[in-house]
């Protein structure tokens, strides 16, 4: 008995792969813009008045799970967004969203909730007393802030932040509900070309599990570079 | 010299020194002895602003600190800290030459010049290229050393400087230290060294519940103490 007609697939694997591609993409344009949400939302946090927004920013996108927020984007925006303008303005648009749009908008201000977290805690594990070292010195808060917070709370963040473009890259599976050909919805093509579940799920397993690794072999190498312990 | 006048300085509303005067002698050592809580590390923060004070004031060659620039005024005040804090992401070397590039505008080869003598002195010139995690903790206080004297203060805080080596490292720190009381410098070291302030202080304060009870030369301080709460202390430690 042949429980993996790889037959029956073979010819597919080129198309599966593509939509790697498709899955990296999404997850690297939301790991920058990300990170730039992130680290705005921790500059927010420190204003007093603009902390609040920051923190509400923060628990709604943590608090909700991230296929809300996609259907919300996708598919309520434009609606509730053509009502308004047509409505006010008596105009007869018909506003839409493209598909990889919003998913680029979407996981950007998913992940950005969730790496200002990650900022915000490496900057929190910066000794104290280096920076009272600093004071004493006579260091300026610019250089403080270059020369000493940012570079350690980078170094002590970077582990968490790999992990988090690592879900990404697992997360954005979900774009496919959009129609988006990242890996999951090419495997849901094929399987109804072929009409077998079996052998498309395992090659896409493959290729997820595969580039996750790699992701996580260049991450412990790249930690072990950036220790201040090496002699 | 450094003057310090009525200060008070509380953290919320815990008093932690209450209306402290005394008067540094320049280019001597002094010693800050008391008890855990005593206001004795609180004081010498106060100096360099690392606390400010409340009220009263501090003069560094009669003037305020508040008058100072924060930089003209570390300048002249350098400090070594119980736990060392020397700069994590920072090799020996650029923890020393730091704060000479950044705030006194050096180029980095005379920087590295003044480093390497100071370190040269130190004995931790051979660690030059290593990261402080490397180092034992008698070797990152001596680094720390090196840190604050390359900036050629005239007064020097010691912010128990011992407290946190393991007790065979000890006697190489505190060595430095000596040396250091023999130069000029005026030196204040908040410690738990009895034996170590008795050979190297000129002046001794002992402090309590955020008040000086008793500041005399050391002679008389530890063969003669006058007040009963000092006596108190010493017959506890000694």
């Amino acid at each position: 008995m042949n429980l993996f007609k790889y037959e029956l697939i073979k010819d597919w694997i080129p198309y599966l792969s593509k939509g790697l591609w498709v899955t990296l993409l999404i997850a690297f344009i939301a790991a920058i813009f990300g990170t730039m949400i992130g680290i705005i939302l921790v500059l927010m946090s420190k204003n007093k008045y603009l902390k609040k927004l920051a923190l509400a920013y923060i628990d709604i996108f943590r608090g909700t799970p991230v296929l809300l927020q996609i259907s919300i984007i996708y598919l309520a925006l434009p609606q509730v967004v053509n009502e308004v303008l047509n409505g006010l303005f008596g105009l007869d648009v018909e506003f839409q969203i493209a598909g990889l749009v919003a998913a680029f908008v979407t996981f950007s201000l998913n992940s950005g909730a969730y790496i200002s977290e990650i900022i915000r805690s490496g900057i929190n594990s910066v000794d104290p007393g280096e920076l009272e070292a600093a004071k004493a010195l006579g260091i300026s808060k610019y250089h403080m802030y270059k020369d000493i917070i940012l570079p350690i709370a980078f170094r002590n963040s970077f582990p968490a932040l790999m992990n988090e473009f690592i879900t990404l890259v697992k997360e954005s599976s979900i774009v496919s509900i959009l129609g988006i050909q990242d890996l999951m919805r090419r495997q849901q093509i094929v399987s109804s070309q072929i009409y077998r579940y079996f052998e498309p799920l395992i090659i896409v397993g493959i290729i997820y599990y595969i580039v996750i690794k790699i992701l996580s072999v260049i991450a412990r190498k790249v930690e072990v570079k950036l220790a201040y312990d090496r002699s | 010299m450094i003057e310090v006048k009525n200060v008070y300085k509380s953290f919320g509303d815990l008093e932690v020194l209450k209306n402290v005067s005394y008067t540094f002698k320049k280019g001597k050592t002094t010693a800050i002895i008391g008890a855990s809580g005593s206001g004795k590390s609180t004081l010498l923060r106060c100096i360099n602003q690392l606390e400010e004070i409340n009220s009263g004031d501090i003069l560094v060659e009669n003037k305020s600190i508040n008058d100072y620039d924060h930089k003209d005024l570390v300048a002249k005040v350098g400090m070594v800290f119980q736990q060392f804090n020397l700069f994590s992401n920072m090799n020996v070397l650029k923890n020393v030459t730091f704060a000479l590039m950044k705030v006194k505008k050096m180029t980095k080869e005379e920087a590295t010049e003044l480093a390497i003598s100071a370190l040269t002195t130190v004995n931790v010139v051979d660690k030059i290229e290593q990261y402080p995690n490397t180092l034992s903790g008698g070797q990152k206080q001596r680094v720390a050393l090196a840190r604050a004297l390359v900036n050629k203060p005239d007064v020097m805080l010691f912010d128990e400087p011992t407290s946190a080596l393991d007790p065979e490292m000890v006697n190489e720190v505190l060595d430095e230290i000596k040396k250091l009381t023999q130069t000029g410098l005026t030196n204040i070291i908040v410690t738990h060294e009895m034996g170590f302030a008795k050979e190297v202080a000129d002046e001794v304060i002992y402090m309590d519940e955020g008040m000086i009870v008793e500041a005399s030369d050391a002679k008389t301080f530890f063969e003669n103490p006058k007040e009963e709460r000092t006596k108190q202390f010493l017959n506890k430690i000694l």
